[in-house]
């Protein structure tokens, strides 16, 4: 079982194949549309979202629960805060 | 009779109307094939010269022509807004109830800019991605005496991705003619983790933002703006305040697309092939310019040297035959021009596995972007660079 299989996930998005700064951008959208407690999770195969979605959770507030590498992918889970 | 339709008489649309209807040419005068282009008001806008309006340089009426003057004689031109294509039918639906059947569909629909997404920017933010908009903004500026300017972007993607930094080292220029940067503050704001989304021009941007003062601000995506207050505040839970607030507007594909099927909501870009250009494995649609979802700058020149791609494929399958895996395949070329400020400028060329080098700010590139804003009229719509 994943390690993320253990948070209620509210929401997926699967990234891959998308571009730096576009799983960013999905994170962000999934974020503004969701409600406080809401775990989301993102799956990039690009290699700046490991670097700028952890960056972009702190500034925002939020929690990075997990950030783990797939086959061919990282697989990255957030928690809406506030 | 082939048909071929395009819709949108953009750089992309109105380039590959001439490309495919020169490759198609006997087809076309012997009565087999035709090339149809819908456009929603029949005049051909040179949109990047709106960011010069703003900045004093250009007047308004200097950037319209007639669409049907860039039109190769072959192509038809049919003015009208597109309302829905019936993918099963074949045909594209105007608003006014024409119907145009095609064989081959070509979506140069460009993209809308929707500032109304974010609660009182008509009333308090300027932008230049109009030319009554970009009128205003220079209006603001004339009057402007010194205070707080912030620049930022409310919605990814957006059109022309160095303008909004271009903006920002053309109004330091400006603000330090006119004696009034003493006075000033400049905020750049970046709605990721460094100044622009490609790495190596952020590289380059980022010192001249720190040399000329222009404090910059990541991962600020614009939130809301408190008129009371003059504050522009983060989804991340920063505020600046403002006396000029400058925002990129958010952007969206045509609704058509979306009310079609042929594109998600709520951004309305389409799926589209890398290198094809296909839409969502349509082998007979093809999309170029901002309307793709391509991780790529939505800018007149992209759409410039996806045209050529698109025209070979559509002329394969109107003559039967399969593309030139060369001529037939997009590698991501974009080049465009980055005004820095103080008349200088530099040159971003790239491709999907060549990132730009652009090369150091000088005179020449900001003199070749005004030449090339003044011969584009000759040249690029009409396939002659």
């Amino acid at each position: 079982m994943l390690v993320s299989d253990a948070a209620a996930m509210t929401r997926t998005i699967d990234a891959r194949g998308s571009y730096c700064p576009g799983p960013l951008m999905e994170l962000i959208r999934a974020i503004r549309e969701g409600s406080v407690g809401d775990v989301i999770v993102v799956y990039s195969s690009d290699n700046g979202s490991k670097l700028d979605i952890p960056k972009w959770v702190e500034k925002a507030g939020h929690r990075l629960i997990e950030l783990a590498p797939r086959d061919g992918y990282d697989e990255i889970v957030v928690e809406k805060l506030r | 009779m082939k048909r071929v339709v395009i819709v949108g008489g953009g750089v992309g649309g109105t380039l590959v109307a001439n490309l495919v209807s020169r490759k198609l040419a006997r087809q076309i005068d012997t009565g087999t094939a035709s090339v149809t282009v819908i456009d929603i008001a029949g005049e051909h806008v040179y949109q990047p010269g709106f960011m010069y309006i703003a900045m004093g340089h250009q007047k308004p009426g200097g950037l319209v022509r007639p669409e049907r003057g860039l039109l190769d004689k072959r192509v038809r031109l049919e003015v009208g807004e597109v309302a829905r294509v019936d993918e099963q039918a074949q045909l594209v639906e105007l608003s006014d109830g024409t119907r145009l059947h095609y064989d081959e569909l070509i979506l140069a629909s460009g993209s809308r800019v929707l500032p109304e997404l974010i609660d009182g920017f008509a009333e308090e933010a300027h932008h230049f991605y109009g030319p009554e908009a970009a009128q205003r903004l220079r209006t603001a500026l004339d009057t402007f005496v010194g205070g707080k300017v912030v620049i930022g972007i409310a919605g990814m993607p957006y059109k022309c991705p160095p303008a909004p930094l271009e903006v920002a080292f053309l109004i330091d220029s400006e603000l330090r003619d006119r004696g009034l940067r003493e006075k000033s503050e400049l905020h750049f704001c970046s709605p990721i983790g460094r100044a622009f989304t490609i790495k190596s021009v952020s590289e380059m941007a980022t010192p001249i933002l720190a040399e000329k003062g222009i404090e910059l601000h990541t991962f600020f995506n614009v939130e809301t703006i408190d008129r009371e207050r003059k504050l522009v505040r983060s989804l991340e839970g920063e505020e600046l305040a403002y006396d000029l607030l400058i925002l990129v507007p958010p952007h969206r594909g045509a609704q058509f697309l979306i009310d079609s099927n042929f594109a998600p909501a709520p951004g309305g870009w389409l799926p589209t092939d890398k290198h094809t250009l296909e839409v969502g494995g349509r082998a007979n649609v093809h999309a170029l310019g901002d309307a793709t979802d391509l991780p790529l700058s939505k800018a007149g020149s992209t759409a410039h040297f996806e045209a050529p791609i698109v025209a070979e494929r559509v002329a394969a399958a109107i003559e039967g035959r399969a593309p030139d895996v060369e001529k037939g395949s997009y590698t991501g070329k974009v080049m465009c021009f980055f005004e820095v400020g103080d008349g200088k400028g530099t040159l971003l060329q790239f491709d999907y596995d060549h990132p730009p080098k652009p090369p150091t700010p000088n005179r020449l590139w900001h003199l070749g972007k005004l030449a090339f804003n003044k011969a584009y009229w000759m040249t690029v719509p009409r396939g002659r660079v």
